[in-house]
């Protein structure tokens, strides 16, 4: 069934990029976090991987789940459904780790993290024409990270832009009182 | 065709560093009563390979001032000229100047030449002094005739010149090609070279790789007979090269040469730098200095203090190259074999399955050993400044000292090596200005005049050991003692044992500058030296016996990528204590345990009261243990501040590779870095400062921690 899906949703693609042959499109991978559907460039993922217990980082913001071996690097795990404001996260062999670089400020090395997700999506193609800036975001801290929307003939993917902001703390102040994540 | 040079600098730069450290020891061995010829060649090469790379990169400046120091050099060498000991000075003032020179290109600055010029007339003082005094003629055969005074002959005509030019007849083996020096003539002005074939030999007997012609040149324009050198500086030495001025000379064209279409083929070499290197592979495992020369000026010591550029590329032997590849060979055979066993795999073949995985082991094993000996580098390399060090600091002082190196062969990290230079120079100076006593009073003790400093490396178990030990005072634990009592680190009615006394000097604020002797100024101590071994993951400590000498004893780890960790575990987290920061361990019981108000739990053991952290609380995580009496507790050390660590269980010993978390995190407090474990997860490796740091047992609670407990105690 996924196949099928795919292949329309190529097939839309093919003929979208017939219509406007000028502007380079850009792939995109999606996934889903709760309901929403949301989208990275596909050049900078490296790879998907299922769920697998990590070591814990003490003290470290709430959605660093915490460190994993990335064939010999070791790589921070950050739950990307926490920084969206999902709750009643849960961790399961269907849960999805995405391997992304992001870029970080002043500095040339990108970083490589693994951000969790709930189900990895599909691939589709956008023209930076077709992404339009959100407005109504502008003003939560998640803001920094959508870049804005796009659609296609039957949904609306939010398309990300990830920073290494992503390992900082969310609100510093609470970093001490807070819990810490039970062990998975 | 231009070649972007500059991508060359880097190589240059680091090649004539090499060169200077040449020239430097080779001057320091040098004795003057009997000059080497050996050894005054080989200053002389290193010289001239600077020469001419500067002159190649277009760094006049150095390039102008070591001719001069190479033509004294090369007076020396014919036999010309008598070495004296103030022009071995003067030769190591000129190393520094080329080294600052350099240094200062290296950091894209403009050469201060300032005290190349101040130099370069006291090297022409010399040579006019020598040229009057004997009367002879200075220019020698075998080098290029612009002889002693480079600049005062430099001016011209501007009619042109004749060159006469017979290069060796190896020189297209060189690399070099007449024809592309013709070119680059012929840029300066009008030219007219005439090839003169008298040395040809028969076609029969003809080397065809050879060069037998010599050529007459006319150059005709108003140009500076220094970039007519500068054309030749790479075959001056090889070749007969005679520059006279046009009007000296009656052209005789067309008398019995032909005019030549130089078109030479098959020597289209590129103009690579000829000289083979001497890289210190001085095999001697002792050269020791007497410094009884005069030193000139200080001056030279502010222009040594330079920070030590790290340079980003390391030269290794072909060896370690040869058997990294031998090994890699091997693992691409053993995975084949792998691979082959896996495609039609039977359970029969489980035995064979495991033989091939113990050998793959193995392989990797010996890859990553040979791949860690590539970043090892002899000693010697951060031995080599001391020579002269002490040359300089034994003329300052009035002291002689004769050094002795031990070891030098003995392989280190690089990167330990270089950040474990500079406590290294802390403790020499050290020795020689507080250890080693003044030649009278040396005498007056029965010992020789001359001091000895020995510096000795030797590797033991995982570690790299370094001893400093001199034959001097040894400690004066009176003054020490006396010292701290009134720095307050000790009380008054405390009684400590020689080690105990000797070990206060590394104490924070107790710099010995300040109390053991007048002679100051250095503004660091000796806890800065123990910080620095301490951030290597090693140890320093003195033994000193008055009147005989004190030895310092620096124990670092191989290298900095692994290291000897003791698996610890709190709840399911499994983390990673340094193991030599380790003092022991203990299962605690509850009348060890005291409670100092102000919530600080200490251990009290031995007499000693030692704060304690609980793990699972510092980091925020779960415990199986989280009182103190049921677990276990590991004291460590860290910043001179023992710790107890409350864990649930210690696991095992094993060296673990480190891994940066900064790389693709950040830094976090306690942890100094994370390393992978067999089973493939991520474990953490504590930072002892960090988590003393983390858990606010700071030197002050601790201080009055310890106080109060000397107080129950008593």
């Amino acid at each position: 069934m996924k196949e099928n899906k795919t292949n329309k949703h190529q097939a839309v693609n093919a003929k979208v990029e017939d219509s406007r042959q000028v502007e380079p499109k850009d792939q995109y991978l999606t996934f889903f976090m709760g309901d929403e559907e949301f989208g990275i460039n596909i050049l900078s993922v490296q790879e998907i991987r299922g769920w697998e217990p990590i070591t814990e980082i003490p003290n470290s913001p709430r959605q660093v789940l915490g460190v994993m071996n990335l064939r010999g690097t070791v790589s921070p795990i950050i739950d990307l459904r926490h920084c969206f404001g999902i709750t009643n996260l849960s961790y399961s062999d269907q849960t999805v780790v995405i391997i992304v670089s992001v870029q970080v400020k002043n500095d040339k090395k990108p970083k490589v993290i693994g951000i969790v997700v709930d189900a990895v999506s599909d691939v589709y193609n956008f023209a930076a024409s077709e992404i339009q800036v959100s407005p109504e975001l502008a003003h939560t801290h998640q803001a920094q990270y959508v870049r804005g929307l796009a659609s296609t003939t039957e949904k609306m993917v939010i398309i990300l832009d990830l920073t290494a902001q992503l390992i900082e703390d969310i609100e510093p102040s609470d970093l001490s009182s807070r819990p810490f994540l039970a062990s998975h | 065709m231009s070649v972007d040079l500059s991508q060359f600098h880097q190589v240059f730069f680091e090649e004539s560093h090499e060169g200077l450290d040449v020239m430097e020891s080779a001057l320091l061995n040098m004795d003057v009563s009997q000059v080497d010829s050996e050894t005054i060649n080989e200053i002389f090469r290193a010289a001239h390979s600077i020469k001419g790379g500067s002159g190649t990169f277009g760094f006049s400046a150095i390039a102008e001032f070591t001719h001069v120091v190479e033509t004294l050099l090369d007076l020396i060498r014919s036999d010309q000229f008598e070495m004296q000991a103030e022009h071995i000075n003067l030769f190591l003032q000129s190393v520094d100047c080329i080294r600052t020179m350099i240094q200062e290109l290296e950091q894209g600055q403009a050469c201060d030449t300032r005290l190349a010029s101040e130099l370069k007339a006291k090297f022409t003082e010399v040579l006019e002094a020598k040229t009057s005094s004997s009367g002879k003629q200075t220019d020698s055969p075998s080098i290029s005739p612009e002889g002693g005074q480079p600049s005062s002959q430099t001016g011209n005509s501007g009619r042109g010149w004749h060159i006469y030019f017979k290069p060796s007849v190896d020189i297209l083996r060189t690399g070099n090609d007449p024809l592309r020096m013709f070119r680059e003539l012929s840029d300066l002005g009008d030219i007219n070279v005439t090839a003169l074939m008298a040395g040809l030999p028969a076609l029969s007997s003809l080397d065809s790789e050879g060069c037998f012609l010599a050529w007459e040149i006319s150059l005709s324009g108003d140009i500076q007979k220094a970039q007519i050198d500068e054309v030749f500086e790479w075959v001056v030495d090889e070749s007969d090269i005679r520059i006279t001025p046009l009007s000296d000379i009656s052209l005789k064209d067309g008398e019995k040469t032909e005019t030549v279409s130089v078109t030479e083929t098959g020597s289209a070499a590129p103009a690579l730098i000829p000289e083979e290197k001497a890289v210190s592979s001085k095999p001697d495992q002792k050269h020791a200095i007497a410094a009884t020369t005069p030193v000139a000026e200080q001056s030279q010591k502010s222009a040594r203090k330079e920070a030590k550029s790290e340079s980003a590329s390391i030269r290794v032997g072909t060896d370690k190259i040869d058997s990294l590849i031998n090994m890699v060979g091997e693992l691409v055979i053993t995975q084949s074999m792998l691979n082959e066993l896996g495609k039609n795999f039977e359970v029969s073949s489980i035995p064979k399955l495991l033989e091939g995985l113990a050998q793959l082991s193995l392989h990797t094993r010996e890859l990553q050993e040979n791949v860690m000996r590539i970043r090892m580098l002899p000693i010697s390399f951060a031995f080599s400044r001391f020579p002269r060090l002490v040359h300089d600091m034994s003329q300052t002082l009035n002291k002689k000292v004769e050094l002795v190196l031990l070891g030098e062969q003995t392989e280190l990290d690089k990167t330990v090596m270089e950040r474990i230079g500079d406590p290294l120079v802390h403790l020499v100076r050290n020795s020689l200005d507080h250890g080693l006593e003044l030649p009278d009073k040396r005498l007056a003790a029965g010992k020789p005049e001359t001091g000895k400093i020995t510096l000795n490396a030797f590797h033991q178990g995982g570690n790299i050991v370094i001893q400093i030990i001199d034959d001097g005072a040894g400690l004066n634990e009176e003054r020490i003692l006396k010292k701290a009592i009134e720095n307050g680190l000790v009380s008054p009615d405390e009684h400590l044992d020689p080690s105990q006394i000797h070990d206060l000097i590394f104490q924070p604020g107790f710099s010995t500058a300040e109390t053991v002797t007048d002679i100051s100024g250095r503004g660091v101590g000796m806890d800065v030296v123990r910080r620095n071994i301490q951030e290597l993951n090693g140890t320093v400590e003195v033994e000193s016996s008055p009147g005989k000498g004190s030895t310092f004893t620096i124990r670092l780890p191989l290298t900095l990528a692994i290291l000897d960790g003791q698996l610890i575990r709190v709840g399911k987290q499994v983390y990673i204590f340094p193991l030599v920061s380790i003092v022991e361990s203990i299962e605690s019981q509850e009348k060890m345990i005291h409670r100092v108000s102000g919530g600080c739990d200490v251990l009290r053991i031995r007499n000693e009261y030692i704060p304690i952290i609980r793990l699972w609380d510092v980091f925020n995580i779960d415990a199986d243990h989280k009182k103190v009496a049921d677990g276990l507790l590991v004291i460590v050390e860290g910043d001179n501040i023992k710790v107890a660590v409350l864990v649930d269980d210690l696991l095992a010993q094993q060296q673990v590779v480190i891994k940066s978390l900064q790389d693709n995190y950040k830094a976090v407090p306690g942890v100094s870095g994370a390393t992978i474990l067999g089973d493939g997860t991520v474990s953490l490796i504590l930072d002892i400062s960090g988590l003393i740091k983390l858990a606010g047992v700071g030197k002050e609670s601790y201080r009055k921690v310890s106080d109060s407990g000397d107080h129950q105690a008593a």
